[in-house]
């Protein structure tokens, strides 16, 4: 048991006695603050969506639209939250809520909450210049009742308004300490701010599970009801989250950068990375999901791993007595199984430059578009000789072996090798030796090969143009391929 | 996409304008829904939010892991020594009545001897939270003994497993015609079952009064039923229960019947252990432990001529039941009335039965067996339609019902706008130009391919068993001038008590903010029908007009008085005054209620209506079930991806026939939001089972309900509400809105299958199974494609 400080539309709460793995939703319904709703405990509706200030995020403050099921109250320790019963100010409804009750973007009420504070976030982001932000913004927000025109119709009305107010004002504040320790036996939870910290608490607690996010780990308690007896958070650790452009063009980002702000960054500038991202999770997830969490999940369908296959980008485990570098394609070892070492933590992944000529690309196949997990994912780098022969040639796949994986015997076809249709044509014939994809509920084991051979296809027709090609606003698949409009 | 500039929608500007001038009668006008700034705000309450009752204790359900066995033994000693533990129930613990149903009461509020699915009730763990009861369910011990399970249609089939009674309606002598058809189309197709997926899971609150005494709030649309089912499980009368829905977050038929168990059992604890009881369902409890939209299977053999007019039709219809009855007869029969759609069907056959099978016990879904009924004629008119190469849209149009012509249930259709509604569809869409560019299009590219449809709908409008046609009202004045309206429909969002509030302001003549509509509840108007068949704002609308206008008349004397004039009929309400035209004077409402209770008049009043005229012999498969049709068209227009399977939704023009709609952006709303439930229906949801009948998708992680990008843009999903079309003898010449739009979904199938077709030869029919997923389509795409099925095709 253990006390957690935090502000709760702009009130200072102490919450005194609470277990570490309380989660913010629950905490906040308890407590009477029974406007954030729980739709699915899982954040994958967004009804218990409310805002977080993220004080040292990269161009600034800003309000994070956050799935309150996912996050436990240690997270919050010395942050600025804001639910819906926050916004109303003096009598007046905040102007995302008037837009709301304008546009009847409300019927049943129950994702009213978590709507209203997606847009909030709207309303203060400076960003959302292209409509299918939009809907990135709003995607995970599930509304059973209105078919999300009026949302959509309100959202629009309000993004980017950026109103000058005591919540633009409240971004302004300094930021608050997220060093927390809570050492109860069973109940460990420990934020370490500075890197000797973390290495101390490691020490102390080796069998400690790391969390940062929680969007994965929380579900252990939300929907396995399971304890986590001692958990480390890397959330405190500022230089773990940086995301830097390297020589020559190259990336590096920090294992805990956010995706929402990978996001951002890569648009336009690593663009196989950023498609992926922009199908990736909810707008909620992305704000609190980080790069490394999706790696070190170890997932067979974690959608980062194909993209970094094929970029063959490099790891970064770090250990108290220092770092050690590995490639991406020695990192997962079996089902949820990685190279990290007990005491060892992934610290940042590098990306090579990718040079001039080069395709690349990555696709990623769900039963819908948005805010699903994938049936097949996957990403291509080729580059080609002086004579349009095939020098390197990687095709990392998710979703279609026990890890993330290359397609070796694809490759090795394909290597050396003219770049056309029916080399490409040919290896696909390899990919069986490949992969042995399952049947289960997010596609059979036909599709998922299907689909395997179709997006090399597919990658082959897009790089015909375009050495990076991107998508559109609304493409109607994963492989933009249509004729221009 | 061209993004819409703020407020450019006409109906903010028409609220904008209401606001400033609120003494204009806010029917047939855009309203604000009634609790928008309460959802907004956090500050509507829902079962789940109400602050807890001093004592309260909460109550966790546990499910049957089997399908279908016996239990051997349980044992609950261990549980109840748990901490935190209060109480454990089975069904020997039951005080009275021990089972319960919507129609016939045949489900064990908790399993006896016999399991008969995966999550059927079988004991209630009582305590002070739900982690004591999570703790203690793990020490529960009970035995089952597994028996073999029933999990299809195919083999309920088999094993001769059925619910209820078949149901035939017949005209003519379809064998005959069949043989006369120059074109046959037989075969089968089926639907899968549709999670309802409301935001709020079920819930309800039990607090234990003096006596026998219990107060129970409910997340129910049916209300009386879960009075009187209470009643019956704790043995004592429906006085002593009152039951109130202060609002859903979302029902769309999941609360018609299935929220009774969990307000039954926690009665009984609460009466058991004379302290509030909470039952709330988390998500993945919700969906194991509940019904969904009935599966079908239906086997269809028609004829038609050459030009795609149908001469008769052979349908036979089973449905998944589920392990108990529940609405399957009623939702049967719903199909059975829409097997029809839009279309004459000369003659005909038509053959339903509920099958039972050990699953979870389907239930009522907005449509209530029509979407898969009308399912069925369209598959026939899209086959049809490929093999003769006729424009989908123009095979369809040349089925429509005429004016006066029958159904096979022999009801005559009057004032049937289905021509209408393609006409004015057609020329709004652009459909013909578009039809043309699609083709283009198709010609030019490879890997994507579009299609366009024309969607239309004919929805019968009245609960099937006719007695349920009836609702009541009760109406309360101040001597202020406010108002409470209470009356028997429940809100679950559909808008309902925004147009009771527009009803009321309407006949009182009062401004809409002085009219409050109450929670629902069983002390104030009894014996209701569910909240359901679409009926809400007909019924209830009706009741609350009779109830006003009782008032109304009663103040007129008192108003003409106090204005010194001679003819009172000649005095209008409105806007918060009674005004006297012809000679310019006015007095406020207030004042005239203030005068009428000086006066000893009474300011309350009972309202009632019952739908005249409806009847239906089910053994015939004869009579007129349905009070009216509400009829509505869609164009669709998808694009799919041969590579993947996936696809987008382009487009979508909607024009549906609300009536002379009580409140447009309701209905606006209606139409929208169902539409997007049928989509998903349609597209993307898939409720899986594993193979000992354990749900597979039981969250939002795994069962994917249509999100924003799954529309087309703003600017390209275009409602309008049918113009010039009053609805004869209904409540202000409304219609019903809730279910008849989800099935113009059905038209984005059609579509999907034109796009489809393209990778076929010309008379190749599409095959594609529903939900029409990414896999679906890309299998359909590849059965075109594949020389085999060439080969099949030009042998037949």
């Amino acid at each position: 048991m253990t006390t957690v400080r935090f502000l709760l539309n702009d009130r200072p709460i102490e919450a005194v006695g609470v277990s570490p793995t309380t989660t913010l939703l629950g905490y906040l319904r308890a407590s009477g603050w029974t406007g954030t709703k729980e739709g699915c405990a899982e954040g994958d509706c967004g009804a218990c969506t409310v805002a977080i200030v993220d004080a040292e995020a990269p161009g600034g403050p800003r309000f994070r639209a956050v799935n309150s099921c996912l996050v436990l109250l240690p997270m919050v320790q010395g942050q600025r939250v804001y639910t819906v019963e926050g916004l109303r100010r003096g009598g007046a409804y905040h102007p995302v809520q008037e837009a709301l009750v304008d546009a009847l973007g409300s019927q049943c009420g129950y994702c009213t909450p978590g709507v209203v504070m997606s847009m909030f976030e709207a309303c203060y982001r400076g960003d959302l210049d292209k409509p299918w932000k939009l809907d990135d913004q709003m995607c995970g927000n599930l509304c059973r009742c209105t078919g999300y025109r009026p949302i959509r119709s309100a959202t629009v009305t309000i993004a980017g308004r950026r109103p000058s107010d005591s919540f633009s004002g409240a971004l302004a504040e300094p930021a608050g300490d997220r060093g927390f320790r809570s050492e109860h036996p069973g109940a460990v939870f420990i934020t370490p701010t500075r890197e000797a910290e973390l290495w101390e608490a490691l020490a102390e607690h080796p069998a400690a599970k790391f969390i940062c996010g929680g969007t994965d780990l929380s579900l252990a308690v939300t929907k396995r009801f399971e304890e986590l007896p001692e958990v480390i958070s890397l959330e405190g650790l500022a230089d773990l989250r940086r995301i830097e452009r390297t020589d020559g063009g190259g990336w590096r980002f920090g294992a805990t950068a956010l995706l929402a702000d990978i996001e951002a960054a890569t648009e336009g500038e690593l663009v196989p990375l950023h498609r992926m991202l922009r199908y990736f999770a909810s707008r909620q997830i992305k704000n609190r999901a980080t790069i490394g969490g999706n790696l070190c999940n170890a997932s067979p369908i974690g959608d980062i791993a194909p993209v970094l296959l094929a970029l063959d980008a490099e790891l970064e485990l770090r250990s108290a007595g220092g770092s050690r570098f590995v490639g991406v394609d020695h990192f997962f070892l079996g089902y949820r199984k990685t190279a990290l070492s007990p005491g060892e933590i992934l610290a940042s992944i590098s990306i090579p430059p990718i040079p001039a000529g080069a395709r690349a690309s990555a696709y990623k196949v769900s039963k819908r578009r948005e805010l699903d997990i994938s049936a097949v994912a996957a990403a291509f780098f080729v580059e080609l000789g002086p004579a349009g022969e095939v020098t390197t040639i990687r095709a990392g796949y998710g979703g279609v072996a026990a890890t993330p994986a290359r397609a070796r015997h694809f490759e090795a076809a394909l290597e050396g090798k003219p770049w056309n249709r029916s080399s490409v044509e040919a290896a696909i014939l390899t990919l069986h030796d490949d992969f042995t994809p399952l049947d289960d509920h997010r596609g059979s084991a036909w599709y998922r090969r299907t689909v395997a051979a179709n997006l090399a296809r597919g990658f082959f027709l897009e790089t015909e143009e375009d050495d990076h090609p991107d998508l559109p606003d609304r493409p109607s698949g994963t492989v933009a391929v249509e004729v221009s409009r | 996409m061209t993004t819409p500039p703020a407020n450019q929608d006409p109906d903010i500007a028409t609220l904008a304008k209401l606001d400033r001038d609120p003494k204009e009668s806010p029917l047939h006008k855009p309203a604000r829904h009634e609790s928008g700034y309460a959802h907004v705000s956090g500050d509507a309450r829902y079962v789940d939010d109400l602050p807890p009752p001093a004592g309260m204790l909460v109550a966790m359900p546990i499910g049957s892991p089997v399908a279908r066995g016996r239990i051997t033994r349980r044992d609950g000693s261990a549980a109840r020594t748990s901490p935190g533990i209060r109480g454990v129930y089975f069904a020997d613990d039951l005080p009275a009545e021990r089972y319960i149903g919507p129609v016939i009461h045949d489900e064990p509020l908790l399993a006896i001897d016999t399991i008969d699915t995966v999550g059927q009730l079988v004991a209630l763990i009582v305590g002070d939270s739900l982690a004591a009861c999570r703790a203690a369910a793990k020490l529960l011990e009970i035995d089952y003994e597994e028996l073999p399970a029933i999990l299809s249609i195919d083999d309920a089939i088999a094993a001769d497993s059925y619910l209820g009674e078949p149901h035939r309606i017949r005209r003519g002598d379809a064998e005959t015609a069949l043989a006369r058809a120059s074109v046959r189309v037989n075969g089968e197709v089926r639907v899968g079952a549709q999670d309802h997926f409301y935001l709020e899971t079920q819930a309800s609150l039990a607090i234990p009064g003096e006596a026998d005494e219990m107060l129970v709030y409910s997340s129910t649309q049916h209300p009386t039923e879960v009075q009187s089912l209470v009643a019956a499980g704790l043995g004592i009368s429906r006085n002593q229960v009152v039951v109130r829905v202060p609002r859903m977050g979302g029902g769309f038929g999941g609360k018609e019947s299935q929220a009774a168990p969990f307000a039954v059992l926690a009665a009984i604890a609460a009466r058991d252990l004379r302290r509030p009881v909470k039952i709330w369902l988390n998500r993945d409890q919700d969906m194991v432990m509940t019904g969904k939209r009935h599966p079908f299977l239906a086997r269809f053999d028609a004829g038609l001529d050459n030009d795609g007019r149908i001469i008769a039709a052979k349908i036979e219809i089973f449905a998944e039941g589920g392990w108990s009855l529940d609405l399957s007869t009623p939702i049967l029969d719903r199909a059975m009335f829409h097997l029809d759609n839009a279309y004459y069907i000369p003659e005909l056959d038509f053959y339903g039965a509920v099958t039972r099978t050990n699953k979870s016990s389907n239930t009522a879904f907005r449509g209530f067996g029509g979407p898969q009924g009308m399912v069925v004629i369209e598959t026939i008119l899209s086959r049809a339609s490929e093999r003769l190469g006729v424009d989908p849209a123009e095979i369809r149009a040349r089925n429509f019902y005429r004016e006066g012509q029958r159904t096979p249930y022999d009801q005559e259709l009057t004032d049937v706008r289905l021509q209408r509604i393609h006409d004015e569809l057609l020329a709004s869409s652009d459909y013909a130009e578009r039809r043309a560019e699609i083709a283009a299009f198709n010609g030019s590219s490879e890997h994507v391919r579009r299609g366009i449809s024309f969607q239309p709908v004919k929805f019968g409008i009245s609960f099937t068993n006719s007695m349920l046609n009836q609702a009541g009202a009760l109406v309360l004045v101040y001597t202020d001038g406010s108002v409470q309206v209470n009356h028997g429909g429940t809100e679950m969002g559909q808008g309902l008590h925004t147009k009771m509030q527009a009803i009321a302001a309407h006949e009182l003549g009062v401004q809409t903010a002085s009219i409050r509509v109450m929670t629902t509840a069983t002390d104030k108007v009894p014996n209701t029908s569910a909240t359901a068949a679409s009926s809400g704002s007909d019924l209830n609308g009706a009741a609350v007009r009779e109830a006003c206008e009782t008032i109304r008349e009663r103040l007129r004397p008192v108003a003409a008085d106090l204005l010194e004039i001679a003819d009172p009929e000649a005095l209008v309400f409105v806007g918060g005054e009674v005004r006297h035209p012809p000679t310019g004077v006015s007095i406020a409402f207030r004042e005239v209620v203030n005068t009428a209770w000086v006066r000893q008049v009474s300011l309350s009043a009972t309202g009632y209506y019952s739908t005249p005229n409806i009847h239906y012999d089910r053994a015939l498969g004869r009579g007129k079930p349905f009070h009216y049709f509400a009829y509505g068209g869609a164009v669709c227009e998808v694009e799919v991806h041969a590579l993947t399977g996936e696809h987008r939704l382009l487009r979508v023009d909607i024009l549906h026939d609300a009536g002379k709609s009580l409140v447009p952006t309701i209905d606006r709303g209606q139409v929208e939001g169902g539409f997007v439930q049928g989509l998903g229906w349609l597209t993307c949801e898939e409720v899986l089972w594993d193979r000992s009948g354990k749900l597979l998708t039981h969250g939002p992680s795994t069962y994917k309900i249509p999100a924003v990008g799954d529309l087309p843009p703003d600017d390209h999903f275009r409602v309008e509400l049918l113009s010039r079309a009053d609805q004869e003898s209904v409540v202000h010449g409304s219609k019903a809105v809730g279910e008849p739009p989800f099935m113009l979904a059905i038209g984005v199938v059609t579509a999907l299958r034109q796009a489809i077709a393209t990778w076929g030869s010309p008379g190749r029919e599409v095959a594609l199974a529903l939900p029409a997923t990414p896999e679906a389509i890309l299998r359909a795409i590849e059965d075109l494609r594949s020389p085999a099925a060439d080969l099949a095709a030009a042998a037949e």
